[in-house]
C-alpha cells in the first residue's frame, strides 16, 4: 500500500520526538479528521510495528543503493568556503540531508549528531550536513545551535545535490531527511531515507561505520 | 520484536546493580527513560511519570538513564553528573527530583546547593563535579541510548521496546497496561 500523506503529516511509524506535536494522536481534544481518515485506511494502526517503516506506508523515495559511486559535489559551507566530497577521499563521509534549518526535528537531529561527533570521529569519519538553505542561514543556525560540523548550502542550483542523491522533494522544495555513509573510496555503503518528521538518530550511521571497518573499509 | 533498520529496542538491559530503579524487580512492566535534566520536554514528562507511578504502584518498575544533549543544554551534563554524585551517596532519586523541579537553576552553585539541601557533604560532592568523576558513567548511559535508537529526549522504552507514541498520561498508561497484560 502506498499512501501519499499531505504536507508534514505522519505515518504510523513516527517517533514523537517532542512529545505530541507530530503525533497522529493529539494529546487532548479532537483528532484531525485527515488523520482519522488515514488511520481508518490502515489495518489495526495500534498494533503496527516498526516494520511499517519500510513497508506498508512507505512513500519515501529510494536513495542511491549501496555500491553506487557517490556523486561528486562542491557546495559552500560559508560565504567564502566551498567543501567538495573529493576532499575526503581516503576517509568515510557521512552525508546528512535535512529539510530545513530551524525546524524542530532538524535541530534535534543535528544537536544529537554534534553530541555523537566524537564517536563518528573514532571511525575517522567526516560529517557533512546538507540542506537547501543558503550559507547565511546555515551560519546563523550553526551558531545558534552550537553545531561544529559543516552545513552545506545546496542552494544554487537549488537542490542539485539532493537530486543527484535522489532525495529531493520537488513539491516542498526541500530535501528528504536522508542519510548516506560513503566509504574511503567514494562508494555509497549505506543509505536511508527517514520519514521527514522523524529524527533517525545516530544508530544506523554507527552500524554502517562499524561494518566499513569489518570489511576493511574497501 | 520486529526487525527494523536499527534497534528500536533497549540494547543495554536494566541491571539493578547499575541502574537507578524505582519499583520492584518483579514488576510486570519496566519503563526506562532516557532524559536530560535541562530539556523542557523531559521536564514536562516528569510529573507524568510521577502520576503513572502513583497509578500503577508495584506493577511498575521505573528506570532513569542520562541522555544529556549539551549542544542544546549547556547545564545538562553537569546536572547529570550531579545526579550520579548523589547516587553514590544513596540520594539519586531525591537529586533527580530536585533537578527536574528546578530545571532553570542548574548552574554549578545551584547543584552544590541541592547537595546541601539533601544533607550531602558538599565539599567532596563539588570536587567530583569539578573533576568530572562521573562523566564516564553519564557517557555510558548516553551511548547505550544512542545504540538503542534514542533520537531525542525524553525517549521511553517499555519492556525493552521503544515507545514511539505520545507520552501524555493516557497514552503512556495505556501502553504500559498493554505491556503488563501481555507480560
Amino acid at each position: 500500500m502506498n499512501v501519499r500523506l499531505p504536507g508534514r503529516v505522519v505515518a504510523r511509524d513516527w517517533a514523537p520526538v517532542d512529545g505530541s506535536q507530530y503525533s497522529a494522536h493529539a494529546t487532548s481534544g479532537e483528532r484531525r479528521p485527515d488523520l482519522q481518515q488515514l488511520e481508518s485506511k490502515l489495518a489495526a494502526p495500534k498494533e503496527v510495528d516498526f516494520e511499517m517503516t519500510n513497508t506498508t506506508v512507505d512513500h519515501r523515495p529510494a536513495p542511491l543503493p549501496p555500491g553506487t559511486s557517490a556523486p561528486e559535489f562542491g557546495l559552500q559551507s560559508t560565504p567564502d568556503q566551498t567543501v567538495s566530497l573529493a576532499e575526503f577521499r581516503g576517509q568515510p563521509v557521512i552525508l546528512a540531508f535535512y529539510p530545513e534549518d530551524w525546524s524542530p526535528v532538524c535541530s534535534d537531529q543535528l544537536a544529537l549528531y554534534q553530541e555523537v561527533l566524537p564517536e563518528f570521529q573514532k571511525f575517522n569519519a567526516e560529517l557533512l550536513a546538507i540542506s537547501v538553505d543558503g550559507v547565511w542561514s546555515h551560519l546563523a543556525f550553526a551558531k545558534d545551535r552550537n553545531l561544529h560540523f559543516p552545513l552545506l548550502a545546496d542552494f544554487e542550483p537549488k537542490g542539485e545535490v539532493a537530486r543527484a542523491y535522489q532525495v529531493y522533494r520537488a513539491t516542498e522544495g526541500t530535501s528528504e531527511r536522508a542519510l548516506y555513509v560513503i566509504d574511503a573510496n567514494g562508494i555509497v555503503r549505506w543509505s536511508y531515507v527517514s520519514p521527514v518528521g522523524v529524527n533517525p538518530g545516530a544508530e544506523g550511521i554507527l552500524r554502517a561505520l562499524e561494518s566499513l571497518g569489518e570489511e576493511g573499509g574497501s | 520484536m520486529s526487525t527494523t533498520e536499527w534497534g528500536a529496542v533497549l540494547t543495554m538491559p536494566v541491571a539493578d546493580d547499575r541502574d537507578h530503579v524505582q519499583g520492584p524487580a518483579e514488576a510486570a512492566v519496566t519503563l526506562v527513560e532516557y532524559g536530560d535534566y535541562e530539556c523542557p520536554y523531559c521536564g514536562a514528562a516528569y510529573p507524568i511519570i510521577k502520576e503513572v507511578q502513583a497509578r500503577m504502584g508495584e506493577r511498575l518498575r521505573f528506570v532513569f538513564r542520562n541522555f544529556p544533549i549539551s549542544t542544546s543544554h549547556p547545564h545538562a551534563e553537569q546536572a547529570a553528573e550531579a545526579a550520579e554524585a548523589a547516587a553514590i551517596r544513596g540520594s539519586f532519586w531525591q537529586m533527580h527530583d530536585l533537578l527536574y523541579e528546578n530545571q532553570r537553576r542548574l548552574r554549578d552553585q545551584d547543584l552544590r546547593g541541592y547537595a546541601e539541601q539533601l544533607g550531602l557533604d558538599v565539599e567532596p560532592f563539588g570536587k567530583e563535579l569539578d573533576e568530572h568523576v562521573h562523566a564516564a558513567r553519564v557517557h555510558e548511559d548516553f551511548m547505550s541510548g544512542v545504540r538503542s535508537g534514542v533520537n531525542g529526549t525524553p525517549t521511553f522504552y517499555i519492556n525493552g521496546a521503544r515507545h514511539d507514541d505520545s507520552y501524555d498520561i493516557e497514552t503512556l498508561l495505556a501502553a504500559l497496561e498493554r505491556a503488563a497484560a501481555s507480560s
